[in-house]
């Protein structure tokens, strides 16, 4: 960034707002209807025996990160913009680390229940 | 695209500054706040997981007691689901029409979203009430008492939300719409919108999973 830089964006300092946002009526709208379809669906899909029945939880997790995007691109407008660049980095990080959270503990819990047969058996 | 033809294209066309990617002038400050904002969610999330986490490695854990199929009503569910989706759309709808500098537009859709927030929480809370009324409150079991903490520290969040909301009513009736106050109203919508997807995470892992066929 040289000076000449600088100077042309003197006036551009964090504050200036110089856009409104892309954001539309129109992307709520297709969002909601998308997330109440997601929902429907889950619903659904847990209480008929529609989907294999062994294979419904897999169904709900699936529907939940299908309708878990729908709100993040059309409610919380993560696009591709350059806007949402350093957004989406952290949301993948977040991820990362609620993935880890969760996976984890579910594994160790599990495996620690695994070794406690003479407890469950009763 | 290389740094120097980005600045090129910024010094031509000022009004489309390269951002995000280290080119170009400062972000705005809209984008600055909404990212502080941004890692707030993220780290409520986190705390999200953990009480997720312990949700799912204590619910057969239940004592003896009763267990979620016998306990959960998925109607309710499926109507605080309702009421909170539509919540959100109208926060968006809300957040929009204050950005487009329509007062009169906003307050109408901000009055919607209180309400059917208000209907999600009032739902929520008769429903522990009767939980507890049944004898099934936090103290019977482990999966109880990890199902109140989750779900309890949704429903604080929502209430928290709908005080806040109250809070930016009041700032846009005092003092209209000037850039301070729809940024923060930006952040509430991002607050609300997470609250949200948490509920998606609840409603699939708690409910449904609970009380499948």
């Amino acid at each position: 960034m040289t000076d000449a830089h600088e100077h042309v964006f003197d006036d551009r300092t964090p504050g200036v707002e110089e856009h409104e946002p892309s954001a539309s009526y129109l992307s709520y709208t297709v969002g909601l209807g998308l997330a109440i379809l997601a929902t429907i669906a889950s619903f659904v899909v847990s209480q008929t025996n529609l989907l294999w029945p062994p294979g419904i939880p897999v169904g709900l997790i699936v529907l939940a990160f299908a309708q878990i995007g729908v709100h993040l691109v059309f409610f919380l407008q993560l696009g591709s913009g350059p806007d949402s660049t350093n957004n989406i980095l952290a949301l993948a990080f977040g991820m990362l680390i609620v993935f880890l959270v969760i996976t984890g503990s579910i594994w160790i819990i599990a495996n620690l229940n695994s070794n406690m047969t003479s407890m469950s058996m009763q | 695209m290389t740094i120097a033809t980005i600045d090129r294209a910024a010094t031509a066309v000022p009004t489309e500054l390269a951002r995000g990617r280290g080119g170009g002038g400062p972000a705005p400050k809209r984008v600055v706040v909404a990212y502080g904002f941004w890692i707030f969610i993220l780290s409520d999330m986190v705390m999200f997981s953990a009480l997720f986490a312990a949700y799912a490695v204590l619910r057969g854990n239940t004592a003896g007691g009763p267990t979620g199929a016998e306990l959960f009503n998925l109607r309710n569910v499926f109507i605080e689901t309702m009421c909170l989706l539509l919540s959100s759309y109208t926060c968006g709808l809300a957040v929009l029409s204050a950005e487009r500098r329509h007062p009169t537009r906003f307050l109408i859709f901000a009055a919607f979203t209180f309400v059917l927030g208000a209907a999600f929480l009032f739902i929520e809370v008769s429903e522990f009430a009767n939980m507890v009324a049944k004898g099934a409150g936090p103290s019977r079991s482990g999966f109880l008492s990890a199902f109140f903490t989750l779900v309890g520290t949704h429903g604080i969040h929502v209430a928290s939300g709908l005080i806040a909301l109250i809070y930016l009513v009041a700032q846009v009736i005092a003092k209209g719409l000037p850039a301070a106050v729809l940024r923060r109203l930006l952040c509430w919508s991002l607050f609300w919108h997470a609250l949200d997807i948490v509920w998606v995470g609840v409603f699939t892992l708690v409910y449904l999973m609970g009380d499948y066929h």
